[in-house]
């Protein structure tokens, strides 16, 4: 008996006992549709985390720091020259693992934003290069980065974040004011002339939240208030809230308009940075464009150690050995459902044997091999095993968008073809070892007591 | 040579410390183109001795030959392909496949020899033509009267060509019209030089066949061909070379 015959009397038996055998899928359908929504679960939730870690610039993207001096080197301290725009530009030159390098200044906690009497709560105000726009994966939505030009003269110009404007302008829900580029505002008592404004940062998560609540808004009772930080959702909206949050003004206007000691006659400017960061070429290549950037920097240094580098790796691993344990957890329990499933077509396919003993019987005696009746069984155990599958397959779609309408604002599932695939070859190989048992069973009747069989 | 040849056979069951001997020391031949039938009460073993004809059991002792094939120590997966090929069974409750319409029915020995499937419906139109159900063909088992249904297996049975076709009390089942019928048409299929072998208790029946062989407590007892008697008390040609000991 060829395998074509052996499939279609498989399809024949699940024909004639519908009923049943829907029953005996279901186990399959629920194993392989919960194996398939789970790892569409875990991959959506991998794209979120993923997410966050671009947007802080990604696994190439390495800050440098200052640090303390090393035990060993403190007598030399005062020959420490910190970070300097000098190292951006010896980095430039001398490290070719490296695309872009760019300083940082940062007004440190106390400064004061503010426009028409209003203030921020928190402003992270940096001034740096044009390029830190690639570097920290900004997206200018209105108006303009600040050029080189803005940096030579050290122009009074900012790019802002959306966090900024909602906080000084109030949100566009209720100004009705998207862009806010030509307003002026005051930083430390300073005028600067709004040049640009990224575009809204936000997880996946948090934007489906604030379009659940356009559509159907919240009744906010009592007295009006800021809710405060840590409203948001997910565990990475950190990432998002700093960079909404930013103020980007040139470097040399951060440097001249706000780094001078202030009182004295003949004052140069603190040329300290309080950091760079620098973007590798290729994720591959971190470790020796770390060294690289090390020598270049021990060379500027004096061979002080007083800057340390810091990476995203342990983020990046974080998220890999999270997502490593939501599929462990997943996939167990789609793997005891899928065992249930098998389970129960054992069951039936050994009711159905007993049912069909005179069957056997008669096939046996007109020349059925064992090895004919073994594949007979098999085969129809892992049709239906396979049918389940494909159910279950189709079954999945809807349990994913289920799951997306008892939780709107989760990240979306994704369904993943190598999931599907694996789910269909797991659903297959339950269907071979269920049908061991009763195969063989049915292949070892004796013909002769197979037909006298009642 | 005979298209049948038994030599010396036993088969003995133990039942509990007991020892049975279904088959007492048989020896038979039967001639390509004979229509026989054995005959016997319940109990003497006459299906014992089907069933070892037939290939669906192996005997304890003794040697067979069947159209040139020693088959007394065939594995079960050589035995299930001379059943296939060189065999065909009539059973006395019919054993159709109730799902399977009647030409799916006739058509299943086919499938178990590898053969396509235009052929295999060929083959099958041609053989319910020969019992006269070609226009039965899409019917299911449970739609056809009892005698329609036995010709469906004798059909069933002759699909493949066999050499030799067992009938187990194919008129069992049936009232005795439509005995007489499907006996009628066993002779008709002899006339056109099949083999056939009936099995049955019923010295009526028997009374069809030209031979009768009547088995007595797993013994042949009555002796129809004298030559065997002399062949009774020695080993055979074939006995020896299958290293069987002489009895």
């Amino acid at each position: 008996m060829n395998l074509i015959n052996a499939i279609l009397v498989g399809f024949k038996e699940i024909w004639t006992h519908k009923f049943r055998s829907l029953l005996t899928m279901l186990g399959i359908i629920l194993g392989v549709s919960s194996l398939v929504a789970m790892s569409a679960l875990v991959k959506g939730m991998e794209n979120g985390m993923k997410d966050a870690l671009v947007a802080i610039g990604g696994l190439e993207k390495v800050r440098v720091e200052e640090q303390d001096i090393p035990a060993a080197q403190r007598h030399l301290a005062d020959q420490a020259a910190g970070l300097t725009i000098n190292d951006v530009y010896a980095i430039h030159r001398s490290a070719p693992l490296i695309k872009i390098a760019t300083p940082e200044m940062r007004l440190g906690r106390f400064v004061t934003v503010t426009h028409a009497g209003k203030t921020p709560d928190w402003a992270n105000v940096i001034g740096t290069w044009p390029q830190a726009l690639e570097m920290n994966q900004h997206v200018v939505e209105h108006g303009r980065m600040f050029t080189e030009i803005d940096d030579e003269l050290a122009r009074n110009v900012c790019v802002i974040g959306t966090g900024i404007r909602d906080q000084l302008f109030g949100p566009p829900e209720k100004t009705g004011q998207e862009n806010v580029v030509g307003e002026e505002i005051q930083i430390n008592g300073q005028p600067f002339r709004i040049v640009g404004q990224f575009t809204r940062y936000e997880s996946e998560m948090d934007r489906k939240l604030r379009e659940l609540e356009k559509d159907q808004p919240k009744e906010t009772g009592g007295v009006q208030r800021r809710r405060g930080w840590g409203s948001g959702r997910g565990n990475n909206s950190w990432v998002y809230n700093m960079k909404n949050n930013s103020i980007y003004m040139p470097l040399n206007t951060m440097w001249i308009k706000f780094k001078s000691a202030g009182t004295g006659t003949n004052t140069v400017p603190d040329p300290r940075l309080n950091g760079l960061s620098i973007k590798v070429a290729d994720i591959d290549k971190l470790e020796p464009a770390l060294q690289q950037v090390r020598n270049v920097m021990m060379h500027t240094h004096h061979g002080i150690e007083d800057f340390s580098f810091q990476t995203q790796e342990n983020w990046s691993e974080g998220i890999t050995q999270a997502i490593r344990n939501q599929r462990m957890s997943g996939g167990f329990i789609s793997a005891i459902s899928l065992l249930v499933g098998g389970i129960g077509i054992m069951n039936i396919m050994l009711a159905s044997i007993t049912e069909r003993i005179r069957e056997i019987g008669i096939r046996k005696a007109i020349g059925a091999t064992y090895a004919d009746v073994f594949i007979q069984i098999l085969v129809e155990s892992v049709v239906i095993a396979l049918v389940g599958g494909v159910a279950g397959l189709f079954a999945s779609f809807g349990t994913v968008r289920l799951l997306m309408i008892m939780s709107p604002t989760e990240n979306t599932p994704v369904i993943t073809f190598s999931a599907m695939i694996l789910a269909f070859i797991f659903s297959a190989l339950v269907g071979v070892l269920a049908g061991l048992i009763p195969a063989f069973k049915a292949a070892k009747l004796d013909p002769i007591q197979a037909l006298r069989y009642e | 040579m005979p298209l049948v040849e038994l030599r010396n056979v036993s088969k003995i069951y133990h039942l509990g410390g007991e020892e049975i001997r279904a088959l007492d020391d048989v020896s038979l031949d039967i001639d390509s183109g004979e229509f026989i039938s054995i005959i016997g009460p319940s109990g003497s073993g006459k299906s014992t001795l089907m069933h070892i004809l037939g290939c669906l059991d192996s005997p304890t002792h003794g040697t067979i030959q069947l159209d040139g094939t020693m088959i007394h120590n065939a594995s079960a997966r050589e035995l299930a392909g001379i059943r296939n090929r060189k065999i065909g069974f009539v059973f006395q409750f019919f054993n159709l496949l109730p799902r399977l319409n009647v030409m799916q029915n006739v058509e299943l020995p086919m499938i178990y020899s590898g053969v396509s499937s235009r052929e295999r419906r060929e083959h099958a139109m041609a053989s319910l033509k020969m019992v006269g159900l070609e226009n039965r063909s899409k019917h299911r088992p449970m739609q056809l009267s009892g005698g329609q249904q036995q010709r469906v297996a004798i059909a069933r049975a002759l699909v493949n060509s066999p050499r030799i076709v067992f009938a187990d009390e194919p008129t069992g089942n049936l009232d005795s019209r439509t005995g007489e019928a499907i006996l009628e048409l066993f002779r008709q299929l002899s006339t056109e030089g099949r083999t056939i072998a009936l099995v049955t208790h019923d010295p009526e029946i028997a009374a069809v066949t030209p031979r009768r062989i009547e088995i007595r407590d797993g013994k042949i007892a009555q002796k129809v061909d004298p030559k065997l008697a002399g062949l009774d008390r020695q080993p055979t040609e074939h006995a020896m070379q299958n290293g069987e000991p002489s009895s």
